[in-house]
């Protein structure tokens, strides 16, 4: 307090600096404090606007010019145009703007829609109305005319309009429960409180007679820090101030519930509120596709520039003598011979401006298209919808298609993702007697519940007592909230008559199960009503229980309790939780029989809860309710102290059972599991389950096969040697597979393989920078190599933050591989955003994982369509997209370059201006772009079956440097081919049966139509499944060119200041040896590949090529 | 509420994710269609390039290209074209065996005829330099033949060139003819009037006369009949080239200048046939389609076989090339020839066709037996490595 106060004086004497203040004082209800209080800086804050958009009408062509030239691209195009327009280049302008043109406008055109959406979203929430309190009245406004401190009225089941501060609500204690689903995913019911000053206001008019302000810090995005002070002023009193903290804190976005309205004061609003500050534009991924595709642009680019440079140098050697620089009959205009300086560099740019085609617009404009287009069909494929979730999978970015083909690690959430995350009551053991009841899941029954087998049912007193009580914990012990349908009777008579129109939310699904169970098996029911008092009903019977405290779960003390007191008075505290907590707090019961039952469940991979009891003498009760009061209404260090009032509370227990829950596996994960093994991937398991369930599921699972070698690295083993030596342990016992690997690289998978278990504790102590630096790093990098060599790896225990730790460390390792996260839960939201690709799956906890996500899956067993079937057509697809662009333009390119040398470097153009326009938008776009989105190599079945054809693309192993030397060569050849074939056949005689000659254009169309032929049948020798559609988009261009040229040739074209083509495609066509000219060269121009492929095939065939001809009954 | 500007800001900065979350957002709630196209399942055909499939088709076409580049071959050969280079026409070039016939009249030798108009090269000199080349064919040309004028070293495809012309005062455009385009530059205007035909194609016009004499054993000399109607593309002549409008081309150009370089204006290019004159002058429109290489060769006259007439076109025997030298090529050290050639189905000689063919047709054929015998090899035993699998 001192401290702010010192601050307000500073910040009084340096006026002008406000905006430097990091605390926030706010007026509520406008109102000044009263004139003896401090002096307070009025500070300007944002209205409660919500701007997501982008652009307004103003800066919209200005601002989203900027940013699409912001890419290097759309720069290089610009700026080629440029010289196009400044310089007397070879071709015109044309050639370069109308592309360009074009892909901008359509760029353009899109995110203006976009935006307009955006705008049109931002507007439906920034209009929603919103209660305002005014001169003690309710007024209704729309939301983004809220201003700081303006009292806000909620009502159940809306979202708080802005960040509020709790006044007070409709409930007596001041509390209020809110669900923060949509902000971190926890769809849980949280609860906050009001000030304690202000929650008895009920009325309007009390609420806007109180006079008070807060102080706050500035916004900031963290979510669950929050500090502030309240001083209440009130008439001849000193002012009261209260320390205000996260709980007292309601989010925008969040939505109340079970509440009936709450008053709170707007002290963050629009843009400065924590949701808003939260979401940042997610980073654009970028896939390894798109990094080898710059490689290779860089590559043409220095080709680029070298040939002009190549040519420049020659152009000047050449025109030494006077003779070849300008002959009598080719003399320079004036202005032209004056500019003797800048001529060598407007030559070189002429050069650049005449082989820039070799970068295409369209390979972008192809490359987007296809990535766009081809999420569709992701989206649509029907094996990968779901029928109960009703939905399919969902692409939230086109930009990673490609990269589902190159994983190489999968990281794996547990619960929800390889499990159902549907908590199946399987077994409890009450004093070591084991009761199976049938299966009950979330709300329905899977089997017939009618009865209850119990494996041992000798009746006896102190076994039946327990059982009670045991079955009263179940029931009573838990903070599962009923979702009334209805009307509260509807409720009754439904469950009744054993259909349960109600249903449970609890933020942890076991505990639903738990309470499910309890009722089947002993019809029992609870209604809770109006916050402390129960009713059970046992066996008909009616208890009535007054639910006095709950100690609520916290992850440290992994158990929760209750304090009930029972119709007859007594107290009871009821306690479950992992037996880990719950067991040395124990002072009697069969602890023996239950811990070898709960070790066995645990083995067997269910969940596993003890359940205790104590019975609280009232001497214990009002220690116990002193000391949590006390605690509670602390003021500094809440939490340490709460801690350790439960600690004090939770122990002397009698031990009653233990249950098991099991969290089954989904369907086909084993199946997914193993095939993404074949496929190469090495699959980690990042789990915050405690080890032995975890270990369980991953036997389930297959993660772990029973030929798995085992290493652990966990807290258990560190603790009886250190890290080094263990760590130094492991590795020695990897190393031996490592030779073997490199040896028989091929039969790898033979070689024993390994699973390395690791937790959370452990994790942090070896990536912990040390306190010598050297040391750790070494640390980690044992531990990369450690896992590297292993197949599997498991790490329970994981904090989200760890997860994304993980996945971090793995990306930034010496080989960079592809990583891939997949979750469902907010948890799993970081390493989802972290990793190359982030899988969501569309799971029961909430939605953020799928939001968050570059695709959402409804079940984990899609996921192996997504990467075996989608990843590799994806990858192979845009791979021959890549590598046939760059190979085109080289063949269409480089006889230009040719030809050079035989017109004295005078950049004069092969092609008409119309084919270099023309070539890569219209006559060779359209069967690569189709190729690139149905090609498929081998039948999906094939892919599906054979999971190792996935290592045939592993690693960019189609886009690394031999394969696009391999086309790039190609493609000089096959450029050599159409220039020198058509240079003997050109050279000094006529091949027109009349005697008539042929020009240069002539020589170029000829050259042009061999081009056009070759690129596309190239691609049609590439093509491995030919529906209609390729046929006709492949034999469509081809005539499309023919009917093009045609008609470009064959009418004298008004606007045209040059007639260059006239009949010139015509008079080529009618001369025999032209035809027989450009079958020759076509036929001499594929022949190599041709050869090449079928060699490759025949002499060492890929598992891919093999799977193509396989044996015959597969391919049906 | 909430979540739907979550949702969009959340795309910024990522352009194509928003449509198509639209798209997946659709179909939210509703199977996707189950048709063909969308579940990527359409009836397709699937070939495989294996050594099987490739085997035939090389074997058939080796055996296609193989005749096909005899029989260009043959052809080839069979095309008479006088060729000779002028200081050894007497000797060597005698046009016996070798099919060709090109006279290289340039005049760079001491020894040739032309050297000496060569070397006292002046432009629009009033006298104009002829010399007289002698040639003998040893066999007869017995269809039509066909007369060319090849240049070397000549760049008539250098971009500057190239564009040097302006297509619609060629097509007869009154405007352009007024006012050409400034492409012609620097030869768009001369003495302020505006050149016609503008630009440095039409400016160097080729315009050497060349007259072919045949020398009877006696002594005497008959002249030749050289026809020049048909050397230029027919399309050139009546559409893309016209003059313009008028009755009388030397009212229709006045107001336009001449070429420099030329003698006489475009109006008057064919003193013999007023149908030749103006932009529509048969060797004006054969210069103008710029060549594709700096070697060419351009179509100038055609003998005709004459009807019904058994005797060959040109008999064998001496001749006389004589030649008005007009046009310097020394300067950019150039080549003039005189090339006679008859003309086949496939055109001129050039045996490149026939060889390229039968090249290609015998690698393919090779090509095949090779992969055959790999098949052979290496099918077996992939065969065999397959069946454990």
């Amino acid at each position: 307090m001192d401290f702010s106060v010192l601050r307000n004086l500073i910040s009084r004497y340096c006026v002008g600096e406000e905006y430097w203040v990091d605390s926030r004082t706010v007026y509520i209800g406008h109102k000044e404090p009263p004139p003896g209080a401090e002096a307070y800086i009025l500070q300007r804050y944002p209205d409660n606007r919500i701007v997501s958009s982008k652009y307004t009408l103003w800066n919209f062509i200005p601002k989203n010019l900027f940013e699409q030239f912001r890419r290097i691209a759309n720069f290089y195009f610009l700026l080629i145009f440029l010289v196009q327009l400044i310089i007397d280049t070879p071709t015109s302008p044309v050639t370069s703007g109308l592309p360009l043109f074009f892909v901008i406008t359509v760029t353009a055109i899109k995110q203006g829609y976009e935006d307009w959406l955006r705008h049109k979203a931002d507007c439906s929430i920034n209009e929603c109305p919103v209660d305002v309190i005014q001169q003690g009245a309710v007024v209704r406004t729309e939301s983004h005319k809220l201003r700081v401190g303006d009292i806000v009225m909620v009502r159940e089941d809306d979202t708080f309009p802005c960040d509020l501060i709790l006044l007070s609500s409709s409930r007596d204690d001041g509390t209020c429960y809110v669900t923060t689903a949509s902000l971190d995913g926890e769809s849980s019911h949280k609860t906050y409180y009001a000030v304690p000053d202000t929650m008895a206001f009920v009325t309007e008019q009390e609420v806007d007679s109180l006079h008070a302000t807060i102080e706050c810090e500035q916004p900031q995005p963290d979510l669950y820090k929050f500090v502030g002070r309240i001083n209440i002023y009130k008439e001849q009193e000193e002012p009261i101030a209260r320390p205000l903290g996260a709980e007292n804190l309601l989010l925008r976005g969040a939505t109340l519930k079970n509440t009936e309205h709450i008053y709170g004061v707007a002290i963050y609003t629009g843009m400065d509120t924590k949701m808003a500050l939260n979401y940042q534009s997610k980073s654009q991924k970028r896939s390894a596709v798109e990094k080898s595709m710059n490689a290779f642009l860089i590559v043409y680019l220095c080709m680029l520039i070298g040939k002009a440079l190549i040519n420049t140098v020659l152009k000047y050697s050449w025109q030494w003598s006077s003779d070849h620089d300008e002959p009598w009959y080719n003399q320079r205009t004036e202005i032209d011979r004056e500019r003797h300086v800048i001529r060598a560099f407007t030559d070189f740019l002429a050069f650049m401006v005449l082989f820039n085609y070799i970068i295409p617009v369209s390979m972008y404009v192809t490359v987007e298209m296809q990535k766009f287009l081809g999420s569709y069909f992701i989206a649509w494929d029907t094996d990968m919808y779901d029928e109960d979730l009703g939905q399919g999978a969902q692409v939230n970015t086109s930009d990673l298609n490609e990269e589902l083909g190159q994983v190489e690690y999968v990281f794996t959430d547990k619960t929800g993702t390889l499990t159902e995350n549907c908590m199946e009551f399987i077994e409890c053991c009450v004093d070591g007697h084991i009761y199976i009841p049938h299966a009950i899941c979330n709300g329905q029954i899977l089997s017939a519940a009618s009865s209850i087998d119990m494996i041992d049912s000798s009746p006896g007193g102190q076994r039946r007592d327990h059982e009670d009580l045991f079955f009263r914990a179940l029931c009573l012990c838990h903070t599962v909230q009923v979702k009334e349908e209805e009307t509260v009777d509807g409720i009754k008579m439904g469950l009744h008559q054993g259909k349960p129109t109600s249903f449970y939310i609890s933020s942890s699904p076991d505990e639903v199960a738990l309470v499910e169970g309890a009722f089947f098996w002993e019809a029992g029911f609870w209604v809770q009503r109006r916050s402390s008092l129960l009713w059970l009903n046992f066996l008909c019977v009616s208890f009535r229980f007054e639910l006095l405290h709950v100690l609520n779960f916290d992850s440290v003390r992994r158990r929760m309790s209750v304090i009930v007191r029972s119709s007859a008075g007594e107290n009871l505290l009821f306690c479950k939780g992992a037996d880990s907590s719950i067991l040395p707090r124990v002072v009697s019961g069969k602890v023996e029989q239950v811990r070898a039952r709960v070790e066995q469940n645990a083995v067997e991979g269910l969940r596993t809860l003890c359940v205790a009891y104590r019975s609280l003498s009232p001497a214990d009760y009002e220690e116990a309710c002193h000391r949590l009061s006390a605690a509670k209404l602390a003021l500094q260090d809440r939490d340490q102290r709460l801690m350790q009032a439960y600690d004090f509370i939770e122990r002397d227990f009698t031990l009653l059972g233990a249950t098991a829950v099991e969290d089954r596996l989904q369907e086909k994960a084993a199946d997914t599991i193993e095939s993404l093994h074949k496929a190469g991937m090495k699959v980690w398991v990042l789990t915050g389950d405690k080890m032995e369930t975890a270990v369980a599921t991953c036997y389930a699972s297959k993660l772990f096969r029973r030929s798995t070698q085992i290493l652990e690295l966990t807290k258990k083993r560190t603790e009886e040697q250190s890290l080094h030596e263990v760590l130094f342990d492991l590795s020695r016992t990897v190393e031996p597979c490592v030779c073997v690997c490199v040896f028989m690289s091929r039969l790898s998978v033979d070689c024993q393989d390994y699973g390395l278990i690791i937790d959370g504790a452990t994790l942090s102590a070896v990536l912990k920078p040390g306190p010598e630096s050297s040391g750790s790093g070494n640390y980690r990098e044992i531990f990369l190599e450690i896992c590297r060599n292993c197949s599997a790896v498991l790490c329970c225990r994981m904090a989200p933050l760890q997860k994304a730790q993980i996945v971090k460390l793995i990306k930034a390792s010496k080989e960079h591989p592809i990583t891939l996260a997949i979750g469902d839960g907010a948890n799993d939201v970081s390493m989802i955003l972290e990793a190359h690709v982030g899988i969501g799956i569309m799971g029961k906890e909430g939605r953020q994982a799928a939001r968050n996500s570059d695709y959402a899956i409804p079940k984990f067993k899609h996921l192996k369509k997504m990467l075996l079937v989608h990843g590799h057509f994806y990858y192979i697809r845009i791979a021959e997209l890549v590598q046939y662009f760059f190979y085109k333009n080289v063949c269409f390119i480089f006889p230009q370059f040719l030809y050079q040398f035989y017109c004295g470097f005078s950049q004069q153009p092969l092609y008409d201006t119309a084919y270099l326009t023309l070539y890569n938008i219209s006559f060779t776009s359209l069967p690569i772009l189709i190729y690139s989105l149905i090609e498929k190599h081998v039948s999906v079945e094939t892919l599906k079956r054979d999971p190792s054809l996935y290592r045939d693309v592993a690693k960019n192993s189609l886009l690394c440097w031999p394969v696009f030397l391999y086309w790039t060569c190609l493609g000089l050849f096959d450029a050599c081919i159409f220039f020198f074939g058509a240079y003997f056949l050109f050279d000094n005689t006529t091949f027109t049966s009349n005697g008539q000659m042929f020009g240069n254009w002539t020589f170029g169309t000829l050259i042009f139509t061999v081009l056009v032929f070759t690129v596309t049948l190239k691609l049609a020798l590439d093509t491995h499944l030919w529906t209609w559609i390729n046929h006709f988009v492949i034999w469509g261009s081809l005539l499309f060119y023919v009917i093009f040229s045609l008609l470009w040739g064959g009418i004298i074209w008004p606007f045209l200041n040059y007639q260059r083509m006239y009949y010139v495609f015509m008079q080529m066509l009618s001369s025999g040896p032209a035809w027989l000219g450009i079958i020759l060269l076509i036929t001499l121009s594929l022949l190599p590949d041709v050869v090449k492929k079928v060699l490759c095939r025949t002499m060492c065939p890929t598992a891919t090529e093999r799977a193509q001809v396989g044996p015959l009954p597969d391919r049906i | 509420m909430m979540a739907s500007s979550y949702n969009a800001k959340e795309e910024d900065g990522n352009p194509s994710s928003a449509t198509v979350h639209g798209g997946a957002g659709t179909v939210k709630n509703k199977k996707p269609d189950n048709t063909a196209f969308k579940q990527q399942r359409l009836p397709a055909w699937q070939p495989i390039l294996t050594a099987g499939t490739v085997l035939p088709a090389f074997f058939v076409i080796g055996l296609i290209f193989i005749p096909i580049g005899i029989g260009l071959f043959v052809t080839s050969n069979n095309i008479k074209e006088f060729e000779a280079c002028l200081y050894s026409v007497y000797s060597k070039y005698s046009f016996s065996s070798l099919s060709t016939l090109q006279i290289d009249y340039t005049g760079v030798d001491l020894s040739s005829p032309c050297f000496n108009c060569s070397q006292n090269y002046i432009w629009n000199s009033t006298t104009p330099c002829t010399c007289s080349v002698p040639f003998s064919l040893d066999q007869p040309f017995e269809s039509n033949v066909f007369m060319y004028y090849g240049l070397s070293n000549f760049y008539q495809n250098h971009r500057r060139y190239v564009k040097s012309r302006d297509d619609s005062q060629l097509n007869g455009d009154l405007s352009s003819l007024k006012n050409p385009s400034k492409e012609c530059e620097p030869y768009r205007t001369s003495e302020n009037k505006p050149i016609a035909p503008c630009g440095a194609i039409a400016n160097s016009l080729f315009n050497d006369t060349l007259d072919l004499y045949y020398i009877d054993p006696n002594g005497s000399r008959t002249a030749i009949p050289l026809v020049k109607k048909g050397i230029a593309w027919w399309t050139d002549k009546h559409v893309k080239f016209r003059n313009p409008a008028g009755n009388n081309l030397t009212v229709v150009f006045q107001g336009t200048s001449k070429p420099v370089n030329w003698r006489k204006p475009v109006y008057e290019l064919d003193p013999s046939d007023s149908d030749n004159n103006g932009f529509i002058n048969e060797d004006f429109i054969v210069w103008m389609r710029t060549a594709a290489l700096p070697t060419f060769r351009k179509l100038y006259r055609i003998i005709q076989k004459k009807p019904n007439n058994m005797s060959p076109t040109l008999p064998r025997g001496q001749y006389i090339l004589d030649v008005t030298y007009n046009y310097p090529v020394r300067s950019f050290e150039g080549r003039k020839r005189m090339i006679l050639s008859t003309i086949s189905w496939m055109g001129g000689k050039n045996p490149f066709l026939g060889i390229a063919y039968i090249t290609v047709g015998s690698v393919c054929f090779f090509l095949g037996i090779v992969l055959l015998i790999i098949h052979h090899k290496y099918g077996n035993r992939n065969n065999n490595a397959d069946i454990p699998n």
